[in-house]
Parts: structure tokens; C-alpha cells; sequence
């Protein structure tokens, strides 16, 4: 934790990108999803990412190497989508813990083999926590505004699981990310603090929102500086910005986030817009000319991608980043 | 790590809504916006309470335009189910973006609703608040949780030994607060926002004169020596003295406010309304108010006092203003007297004015009923309260009583009414303070008023109607059962081919049950009254020369909300009685702690000592009963009825004297505590000593369908089941303090003094429950001893701290009255004090309290809720009744 601290002090971070856009490029048939242990499965399996930890292990710890060779300094596991909310999707709630605990053990075996071949410079694991598939502050249905899908109490519990699971695997930090209601990561942060004190343990909490569009606030309505002001109240490693947007566009709510808080920054933000197929089409050179901007401004001590981005753009990036000093946090007495 | 590297700029207050909000030393005062507050707007209470949530966003909405920066929300009121309503409203709040965008606080005196709100907002809000009011270990508790859902915190300048109100007593509490805050919670000091108290000024009593120079002082204190928290407070209580005297008080609110933000005050509740703009306080006045607020001359109330008389509007009358009024002319003093309530000139004023008029039935038309006519006017827009009405009654009756001999004497002379309005209570109720301060305004706006009392059948209420050509009918009830004896009455009256307006009334009935189950039933109009001022409009209105229009109106109105009652939203889940049984509260009977009672078997205490009960009033329900609402001791200061409240306490108290040293009213009880055993889940035997079963008492279980692990709770959980192998024990109760009211209501009401007929039942009422609280806390150290240690305040036990219910039949966790039955023959009631239950199993003399007593910690009150077909069939079968008979008792707990 104080290694990491330093180092931040010293220099950019870099993050690795999309674990789904790699994922893409084996073009997984069903059965691959499916796997040995799922074949008998009565519904499909096909599009659950994270259960690609169990059944094929091998094309998720190669992703991660291939991020740490481009020179990311942190992975993020394949648990996107590891709660019992959103993996009630696929009926497999009973594998959240399995699920989680086996992503975080690739994940770290990988970084340990980077961290062993190099010393001088420790590769780390992001235990990635996403929004689920619910809004705890918003209605799904526009007649009745005062009804949740969703309650805290519920978040919390599926939170509380996957953080426990992703500890137990051996993750250096937890990423909390693509936040889009902040009463959902409330939640979350809540779940955390819970097991920090019932584990007597400290673990650094990176936490990343998500604005939806150009009218610069998350899809619960708020601003770039309330957002920061709701999730203040846990001590983080760093607060930034992720998906949703392309480098370009995110640039105005990273200078605005960087000039209220004291945490470490950070982004991962998407390879562009997508098109009209869906695909990102930004090149890694022209993503690594929008960074630069964030770079030259001093916005950033965490960089890296969401969706689109892949190991040739994060390797353009780590290049770039390492002609910059980090941004820098006032220190007081 | 982070602590390191917080920046002077993270030391500021920070809350968010929708956009941020950062208190900085150049911020201008924070203002919190208070009308979404049940306790201290009715207008708002009444919007939540008829689940109204549109327009009491409208309320919201109204205090972010006019410039509210914090919104505050509370939900505590009795009736309400506070968790529910601040989630729905929160919840509502967060799809109004205009309204969200600023930042919530979650004001409550009861956690359990200050967390469900702090699980429903996405921004950084702040509770309102916490103290260590009840000890270091659930102020840290609380104050951790705070934390943890990310909010910063009022804390309240209270102690385990009370509120604060000197100097040192506010600088000790807010320091030890704060250094636990800090040291052991590590709450981030910038969000601890402390109230140290703002009390009124200038009330006369010496312990008070340093009230506003303390607060001005602990603030700069608090400011100086407790890095960078803030300090909040409700400044309009400052200038309470100063009641009905705007300059003054908006004088003192500035010059306070002023001074206080001076020494540091940085946000706070400010009626915008009630401020005068400090600059432009006339110099004199505001040198007096400054004296008075700094202390600074030994006179310096005296000197305000003074002042203020000759600023206008001014209240505080010296004897010789209070008889200045007997020089006004003699209308003036009539009105004077009906206005004020006073007796003691009312027969020569109107034997004055008898001499003047040529008839005297002119005196009622034309003078009293002038004067009646402004007492109306002030009730009607909110300037008098009910028992001031009341009051006024009392002098309108002394009047036309004195009056009525030459009436009558003249032969012409009857006097000319507004129209003639009949009331009862229904049959097998007993309930009639309602009924009777309606009959009593209605009296008052000259309606004349046939009052058949209570327990009036069907045909007596038909017959009078017809025979009396009356013009309303108004039927009134407290317990459940007569919303069935309603509906019965108002088919009888279409049956009849009757065309009066019927009015509806009573605490537990309710626009939907006369909108949905009365008036589809009549042919004619129905209108559902329940308090004392709208019975006048409504009256007024039903019997202008074209109602025609209002009929129509009231119809359409009554049948939109039915429809909409019947489709509304708010679909609930229920589970089969089979599936809520497997979901029952589990105690481990293994090791759960079962204490035999010290004496079993039935007790009777004949003739108790009734003043032992005075420390056991919940005075609350007191005010309730007036058409008062707020709660005390708080109700006595507040700030609209407080001076009526605290006359009204008055008179009380002196009534209760009287009835304490005459030993007007008879206490009785009896319990009797025995081994019990749960059976079948849901039933509990009741064993005599031979272990054979006396009775059998029948619970119902919740239905509803809720979250996992929440379960679904009869009564009988409480109760250690046959097959555990455990024996347990179960008790019951009836006490009364009824024995004498009737009497002494009749001697009231013939002496005409009806104010004093409606508080004596009023006051009964109190003492039965007091009775009950004090027998139960008995029953629990001694008779059963099952916690022997307790030691509780009146407050406490209110709040019902202690441990074990005392849960009573036709309530919410066993509405079924019929259970009332089952106690009256285990403990022969009637044969032993002579409570009586009547045919709808309402208790008489109405002063009576039964119920069960469950001695298991883990015994708790719950509302039973909708039950459905299932249990219905089940009961009846367990009953040994029709499907029909338990359905006419259980129709208010059934699921549509």
C-alpha cells in the first residue's frame, strides 16, 4: 500500500484496457462458455465474460499478460458483472464466490510471474467491481418514480460477497467502476468498509464514474463535483472517470475533478465513440493523442482504457506516460 | 494515508444533492428549508398521511424557489410508518430533479428512519441528528454509520443527564462529543455540525436571562476550540415570548440571528417570513432587544416588556389592560367574552342587552350569534383553536340558558336555528369526545344539535331523524367494528328511502373507507368529517338553499377517489398462511430465558390510588383529542399552538386536581398471569394448575410478502411452543378508570359547561392508559419479576423501551376484538370489576384498557397487516364460526 503510494508519488500508473474487447478476438462458440463443467447447463452461458474465469482460464491469464507486456502496472480482473444481482442474468448465483475468487488468483498469478521477472517494477491486481444491471436511486419504470428495483440492503450483500471473494484471491486493490448511480457504489464502498473492519485489514479503493454524455453528469443526474463530494466519505487511493465517453470528451470533467479532490486521479476512458456497428474504430495512436492532452495538463496519476481499447493501445500510452510527471496532490502539514 | 494529504480546501463542510454544496467562511448563512416537516407542518402532515406525495412535492418544490439550500425531511409523527414514508418521499424526491439537486437532511428522532434515508439518497446528506442522549456506545454506533453511508452529522448539545442549557454545560457536552467524533469514530471534523440549543429570551424567569448570550458564547467557543466544525440551530424559538407581537419577534429572530452568525453560527432553520432586516430595527427597539439578548441590565426583560407595549400588537396584558375591554361598548364585550371564552361578565352583558332588544330572542339572533359568528370566522382561518371554540361554547350556552326563561315566556319566541343536525355514536361504541366536540362547534354556528349519544341502535338513529325532520345525520365511532355498524346504518337509510346528507366521523374511519364502503351504499350524500372545523364548512354548505352543485361536487369527488383508491398503486405480495407460518419469528427455545411468574393465577386491585398515576401520562394523545397536534412536553412551546396548548394543560391539570383530592373517578384492574404453550403455531393454551386448558387464545399472522429473512410474526411466536417441551407462561389484563366519568360528564353538561364534559372523558382516557403502563411495569418487576432491574422514566416507557408487549385486543398486532372475550371469561371481568364489553366488543366504561401480557425479550409490537382468504377460512374453522361471522370481524384486515 505505501509501495504504492510512493510510487504514484514518482510516476503515471498505467491501467490495463478492455478485457471484453480481447475476449471478442477468440470468437468463444457456446460450448467454449460452456465448457466441461457447464455442458449440461439448461440455459445459455454464451456472453458471460466473467464465467470464462472457470471455463477458460487460460485465454483470461493470457489476456492479462499481453497487458502487462503493452506495460500496464495493474489488471483488472474478470469480474465486471461478479454479483449475485448481475449474474442472476444466467441463474448463477451460487458462483459468485467461485467466480471472483478464481479471477483474482489468475489475475495475480500472472502479475507475480511480471513482478519476479522484473522487481523494479511491481505489477498489480484491481479487483473490478461493477455497477450491476439496477439503479438503486432510480426508477425503471416512468409511472411509478418512487418504485426501486433495487435497495441498498441488497447491494450491499452482493457487494460484501464479491469484495470477500476477490480479497480471499489475492487482489492488491478493489476498482470500483462505471459508476452511473452513485447510491449503487454508496453501497458498495459501504460493503467494503464493512469487511476492512470485521478483517481488521486496509486494501486501496480506487473508485471510477461514469459520465453518460455531454451534459456532463452521471445517469443519476449528478455533477462531476457532487459525485466527488458523495464518494469522498471512505478514504480511496483514487477517484477518475471511465467508458461512457471517448478520451476527448472526458477531458473537461477530468480537469474539473482534478482541481477539487485530494485523491489520486484516474481514466480509462473508451477507444472513441462506437459506430454505427457498435465497434470503436480509434486508433491506438490517435486515443494516445487525446492522453497526452490529460498528460501535458498534469490531470492524471492513473491511465488506461474501457471498451475498444486493447494492448496496442495501452502499450502507445505507456510509452507516452513515461515522458510525463504525474500529477502532483498538494500536501499539507 | 489520507488524512496526510486532506488540503486545507477538503476541511469545509461538504453535502451534495444533484450539484454540490460547500459551506466555506465566505458561504452567507445556510438556510435549511423545514416545511417538509410532519411535526411542524400540518399542511404537511396531512399530505403525507393521505399518501397525497404529488403536492407534498409541491411543498418541497416551493422551498428550493424560495432559496432553501438544504432540504429537511422528517417523518415522525404516531400514526405514520415513518421508515415507509421518508423512503417514499426520498425516493419521489430523487426523480424531481429540480428539487434534488440540493442536498437532503434526514431529520428524525428515531434511527430506524434516519437509516432508511440514508439508504435512499445518492448525495451526501446530513442526519438530524444524533446525541448522547443514551450513552457513549449508541452515539458511536450511529455516529460510524453516519460515516459509513457517507453523511455529515447534526449533533445535538444533550447528555445521558439532558439538554443542555448553560454555558459549561453546552462546552462540555459539544467537547466530549467532538473528541469522540474525532478520536475514536474518526468522523471527518468539518461534517460535524453541532445545535447547542436555542431557548427563548425574555420569558420572565431568571435561569432564562442568560438563554441567548450563552448560546452566542458556546457557538464562538464551539468555532475557536473545535477545528472546523459548524454550528446549526432553529432560530424563531428564540422569540417565543414574543408570541402575537411581529415587530418584536421579528426583531429579536434578526438582531439574534445577526449576533449569532457573528460568533460563528454558520447555518441553521430560519423562517424567512419572520425576519426583520437587522439594519432597519428601529434603534430603540432594537437597543432593548440587544439588552435583553447580551444580558446587559438587570431590568432588561422588564425594559423589553415595556417597550414592546408601545409597539403594536402587544399581548402582554397587565390587570388593569385585561379589564379595559368592560369600557368597550356593549357589543364589543359580548364578542369580547365569546372570543376570550370569559364567563364571569357574560349574564350582565346579556341582561344588558336583553333590556335593549325588544324581544329577547333578538339577543341570540342578534348579538350572541354576531359574536359566535367571529369566533367561527377566526376558527375557520386557523386563529383559534378547538378548545378555545369549546371555551367559547361554554359562554354562548350560559347566555341562551339565562336567556330561555323569557324566551319563553314570550309566546312567539323560538329561536331560529341554521338547521338541525343529528348525531350518535353508533352501535357498540362508547366512544364520544369526537362526536361531542363536533355537536358542540356545530352548536356554536347556531346549528341545533339532537345528540342521541352513544350505543345507539340503527332504528333509534332512522326514526329520530324522520320524526325530527333533522338536515344531517352524523354518525361517529372509534373502534373498527363500527365502520361495519356505518355501512349497515347508511343501507338502512336507502332501505328507508332517506335523502339526508350523512356525515362520517371518528378516529378510525377515513375518506377511502367513506368513499369505497359508505357511499355506494346510499343513494344520497355522504361526506367523511374528521375534524371539528371542516364539519362546520361542510354543514354550511350541505345546507345552503342550492346544495345542489356541492351534493354533485362531493359525489364526483368521493367517486374519483374511489376509483382511484381501488386501482392504486400500491400492490402488495402476500404469501400463503402455510408459507407464512414456515416464515414465523424463530426464538431459540433451547436457550431462550423463560421466567416463571413470581405469583400465578388472577389478582384484582379494587380502588387504587389514582394520583400514582399522574407520572404515567402520555400526554400526547391529550393534545391529539383537542384537535392540538404536536408533542409534549414540545407541543407547550410551539410555535403556532403552544399558547393554547399550554392553557389547555391548565385547565387539565386543575380539572385533575379536583378529581384527585374529591376521588372522583374509581381505578380497577385485574390480570392474572398462567402457564401457557403455543399450539398449532398459531393458538396459545392457556393451563390451569392441573395443567388442563382453561382457554385457547387465537393470533393472526402477518401475510404480507417481504424481504428474505424477514419474517411473518403472530403473537403466538412469543410464546414457546407445546412440543418444545418448555413450559411458558402468558398473562392478561383489564384495568379501568372509567368508574365515574359518565356521572361526572352529566353533572358538566347540565351545569352546561361542556368543555369540561369533553375533559373529564378526555382525561379518563389518559389515566386508563397510564393505569395499564403503571400495571404492566408492576406486573413485569413484581407480580412476574421477570426484570426486576428495569428502572425507566415516564419517557421511556412511552417509548416503550422496556422489555415484553403488552399488545391489546383491536389493535395492530391482534385486531381481532372478539379475542376480548376469551380475557373476559379466563379472567371473569365483569363479574370481578365490572367492565363490560358490548355487542361490538367495545369496553365500558370507555375509560378501559385490556390485553395480553408476553414477557420474552424478544417479543415485540408489529402491525398484523392484510391477511387473506386462507387465514380467513382458517381462523373461522379455529373460531368455530362462519366463513361470514369472521369475515364481518377481519374486514378491516382483509386483502382486496
Amino acid at each position: 500500500m505505501s509501495d504504492l503510494n510512493q510510487i504514484l508519488q514518482n510516476r503515471i500508473l498505467i491501467l490495463d484496457g478492455a478485457m471484453g474487447t480481447m475476449l471478442q478476438r477468440y470468437n468463444f462458440s457456446e460450448e467454449d462458455f460452456r465448457g466441461e463443467r457447464f455442458k449440461d447447463y439448461p440455459s445459455s452461458l454464451k456472453g458471460n465474460n466473467d464465467l470464462l474465469s472457470l471455463t477458460q482460464p487460460q485465454a483470461i491469464a493470457d489476456v492479462h499478460r499481453k497487458y502487462f507486456e503493452a506495460g500496464a502496472d495493474i489488471v483488472e480482473t474478470n469480474t465486471f458483472s461478479g454479483t449475485t444481482i448481475a449474474m442472476a442474468d444466467y441463474d448463477l448465483e451460487d458462483l459468485v464466490y467461485e467466480l471472483n475468487f478464481e479471477s483474482a488468483k489468475i489475475a495475480k498469478q500472472v502479475a507475480d510471474e511480471f513482478t519476479k521477472a522484473n522487481p523494479d517494477k511491481p505489477r498489480f491486481v484491481a479487483g473490478s467491481i461493477g455497477p450491476t444491471n439496477k439503479t438503486a436511486s432510480l426508477s425503471p419504470d416512468v409511472n411509478r418514480p418512487e418504485f426501486r428495483a433495487i435497495t441498498f440492503d441488497e447491494l450491499r450483500i452482493a457487494y460484501k460477497q464479491q469484495v470477500e471473494a476477490l480479497i480471499d484471491g489475492g487482489v492488491d486493490m478493489l476498482l470500483v467502476e462505471t459508476i452511473f448511480d452513485t447510491l449503487n457504489a454508496k453501497a458498495a464502498l459501504f460493503a467494503i468498509d464493512e469487511v476492512k473492519e470485521e478483517r481488521q485489514i486496509d486494501i486501496p479503493i480506487m473508485v471510477s464514474g461514469t459520465i453518460t454524455d455531454a451534459s456532463g453528469r452521471t445517469l443519476s443526474g449528478q455533477t462531476v463535483e457532487a459525485f466527488l463530494l458523495s464518494i469522498s466519505h471512505i478514504p480511496l487511493l483514487s477517484v477518475g472517470f471511465n467508458c461512457a465517453l471517448g478520451a476527448d470528451q472526458l477531458q473537461p470533467y477530468l480537469q474539473r475533478l482534478s482541481n477539487e479532490t485530494e485523491f489520486f486521479t484516474s481514466a480509462h476512458p473508451n477507444a472513441g465513440l462506437p459506430n454505427a456497428f457498435g465497434e470503436y474504430e480509434q486508433t491506438p495512436h490517435q486515443m494516445n493523442a487525446f492522453i497526452e492532452e490529460y498528460l501535458k495538463d498534469g490531470l492524471i496519476n492513473i491511465i488506461g482504457g474501457c471498451c475498444g481499447s486493447t494492448p496496442e493501445h495501452i502499450q502507445k500510452i505507456a510509452e507516452t506516460a513515461k515522458k510525463y510527471k504525474p500529477r502532483q496532490i498538494g500536501i499539507e502539514a | 494515508m489520507n488524512r496526510m494529504k486532506m488540503s486545507k480546501k477538503h476541511k469545509y463542510l461538504t453535502l451534495s444533492g444533484l450539484e454540490p454544496l460547500i459551506v466555506t467562511p465566505e458561504s452567507n448563512f445556510i438556510n435549511v428549508g423545514e416545511r417538509t416537516n410532519v411535526t411542524g407542518s400540518r399542511k404537511f402532515l396531512r399530505l403525507i398521511k393521505d399518501e397525497n406525495y404529488s403536492e407534498a412535492l409541491d411543498v418541497a418544490r416551493d422551498q428550493v424557489e424560495g432559496g432553501a439550500q438544504i432540504i429537511d425531511v422528517n417523518m415522525d409523527e404516531g400514526m405514520l410508518d415513518g421508515v415507509y414514508a421518508m423512503t417514499k418521499f426520498l425516493n419521489l424526491i430523487a426523480s424531481e430533479p429540480d428539487i434534488s439537486r440540493l442536498p437532503i437532511m434526514i431529520d428524525s428522532s428515531k434511527w430506524e428512519i434516519i437509516e432508511a434515508g440514508l439508504k435512499v439518497v445518492q448525495g451526501k446528506s446530513v442526519v438530524n441528528s444524533i446525541s448522547l442522549k443514551e450513552g457513549e456506545d449508541t452515539f458511536i454506533h450511529q455516529a460510524k454509520l453516519v460515516k459509513r453511508y457517507g453523511a455529515a452529522v447534526i449533533v445535538m448539545a444533550f447528555d445521558e443527564d439532558g439538554q443542555a442549557d448553560t454555558l459549561e454545560r453546552r462546552i462540555e457536552i459539544c467537547k466530549r462529543s467532538y473528541d469522540i467524533l474525532v478520536d475514536i469514530v474518526h468522523f471527518p471534523a468539518q461534517d460535524i455540525i453541532f445545535d447547542p440549543n436555542i431557548f427563548p429570551v425574555a420569558t420572565g424567569m431568571d435561569e432564562h436571562r442568560l438563554n441567548a448570550l450563552d448560546f452566542f458564547k458556546a457557538t464562538k467557543w464551539i468555532r475557536e476550540n473545535l477545528p472546523y466544525a459548524n454550528v446549526s440551530g432553529g432560530v424563531s424559538n428564540v422569540s417565543f415570548s414574543f408570541r402575537g407581537n411581529t415587530v418584536v419577534r421579528e426583531a429579536i429572530n434578526s438582531a439574534f440571528l445577526y449576533h449569532a452568525i457573528q460568533h460563528g453560527m454558520n447555518m441553521g432553520i430560519v423562517n424567512p417570513t419572520m425576519l426583520e432586516i437587522y439594519d432597519e430595527i428601529p434603534k430603540d427597539l432594537l437597543e432593548h432587544v440587544e439588552d435583553v439578548l447580551f444580558d446587559r441590565r438587570d431590568d432588561a426583560t422588564e425594559r423589553l416588556l415595556d417597550f414592546a407595549e408601545t409597539v403594536k400588537g402587544d399581548k402582554k396584558e397587565d390587570v388593569a389592560k385585561i379589564l379595559e375591554w368592560r369600557n368597550d361598548p356593549l357589543q364589543d364585550r359580548i364578542t369580547h367574552a365569546l372570543v376570550k371564552g370569559i364567563e364571569t361578565f357574560i349574564i350582565e352583558d346579556v341582561e344588558e342587552a336583553r333590556q335593549q332588544s325588544s324581544k329577547p330572542i333578538e339577543v341570540i339572533e342578534g348579538h350572541l350569534m354576531l359574536g359566535m359568528g367571529v369566533v367561527g370566522d377566526l376558527f375557520g382561518s386557523g386563529k383559534m383553536f378547538l378548545p378555545q371554540v369549546v371555551k367559547s361554547a361554554r359562554v354562548m350556552k350560559k347566555a341562551v340558558a339565562y336567556l330561555q326563561p323569557f324566551i319563553e315566556a314570550e309566546k312567539d319566541g323560538r329561536q331560529e336555528y341554521a338547521g338541525r343536525v343529528l348525531m350518535a355514536t353508533v352501535k357498540g361504541d362508547v366512544h364520544d369526545i369526537g362526536k361531542n366536540i363536533v355537536s358542540v362547534v356545530l352548536g356554536c354556528n347556531n346549528y341545533e344539535i339532537i345528540d342521541l349519544g352513544v350505543m345507539v341502535p340503527p332504528e333509534k338513529i332512522i326514526e329520530t331523524a324522520i320524526r325530527e325532520n333533522v338536515d344531517i345525520i352524523g354518525l361517529s365511532g372509534l373502534i373498527t367494528p363500527s365502520l361495519d355498524e356505518m355501512v349497515y346504518v347508511s343501507k338502512e337509510m336507502e332501505k328507508k328511502n332517506i335523502s339526508i346528507p350523512l356525515l362520517i366521523g371518528g378516529a378510525t374511519t377515513s375518506r377511502a373507507h367513506a368513499a369505497v364502503k359508505i357511499a355506494p351504499n346510499y343513494g344520497h350524500t355522504t361526506v367523511h368529517v374528521n375534524d371539528a372545523s371542516r364539519a362546520v364548512t361542510v354543514v354550511g354548505s350541505l345546507l345552503q338553499k342550492d346544495n345542489r352543485v356541492y351534493k354533485e361536487q362531493i359525489r364526483e369527488e368521493y367517486e374519483k377517489f374511489r376509483e382511484q383508491f381501488l386501482k392504486r398503486g400500491k400492490q402488495k405480495n402476500y404469501v400463503t398462511i402455510e408459507e407464512a407460518r414456515n416464515r414465523k419469528y424463530k426464538i431459540d427455545w433451547s436457550t431462550s430465558e423463560i421466567v416463571k411468574p413470581n405469583q400465578l393465577g388472577v389478582q384484582i386491585i379494587e380502588d387504587f390510588e389514582l394520583t400514582k398515576l399522574e407520572e404515567f401520562i402520555d400526554w400526547s394523545p391529550f393534545f391529539r383529542s383537542w384537535d392540538l397536534h404536536g408533542k409534549y412536553p414540545d407541543i407547550l412551546t410551539d410555535e403556532v399552538v403552544g399558547e393554547q396548548a399550554t392553557e389547555l394543560f391548565a385547565d387539565a391539570k386543575g380539572l385533575l386536581k379536583k378529581v384527585f383530592d374529591g376521588k372522583l373517578l374509581k381505578a380497577k384492574a385485574i390480570f392474572g398471569l398462567f402457564p401457557a404453550n403455543a399450539i398449532n403455531d398459531d393458538d396459545i393454551e392457556i393451563y390451569d394448575d392441573a395443567g388442563k386448558v382453561k382457554v385457547t387464545f387465537l393470533t393472526l399472522r402477518q401475510q404480507l410478502d417481504k424481504r428474505e429473512g424477514i419474517p411473518n410474526i403472530a403473537l403466538a411466536d412469543f410464546i414457546a411452543p407445546k412440543d418444545s417441551g418448555k413450559q411458558d407462561y402468558m398473562g392478561c389484563f383489564c384495568v379501568s378508570t372509567g368508574f365515574g366519568t359518565a356521572e361526572l360528564a352529566k353533572k358538566f353538561e347540565d351545569d352546561l359547561d361542556d368543555y369540561n364534559a369533553i375533559m373529564i372523558k378526555a382525561l379518563a382516557d389518559r389515566l386508563a392508559e397510564a393505569f395499564a403502563e403503571y400495571l404492566h411495569k408492576e406486573v413485569r418487576i413484581n407480580h412476574w419479576g421477570y426484570d426486576t432491574d428495569e428502572n425507566l422514566s415516564n419517557d421511556e416507557l412511552i417509548k416503550e423501551s422496556y422489555k415484553g408487549v403488552r399488545p391489546a385486543p383491536g389493535y395492530p398486532a391482534c385486531p381481532d376484538h372478539l379475542e376480548k372475550k376469551t380475557i373476559w371469561k379466563l379472567l371473569q371481568v365483569k363479574e370481578n370489576i365490572g367492565v363490560e364489553i358490548t355487542d361490538s366488543l367495545a369496553m365500558w366504561p370507555a375509560a378501559s384498557v385490556s390485553g395480553y401480557y408476553f414477557a420474552n425479550k424478544e417479543a415485540k409490537y408489529f402491525g398484523l397487516g392484510k391477511i387473506t382468504d386462507d387465514q380467513l377460512k382458517d381462523y373461522a374453522k379455529r373460531r368455530g364460526v362462519s366463513n361470514e361471522v369472521a369475515e364481518k370481524w377481519l374486514s378491516p384486515n382483509l386483502a382486496d
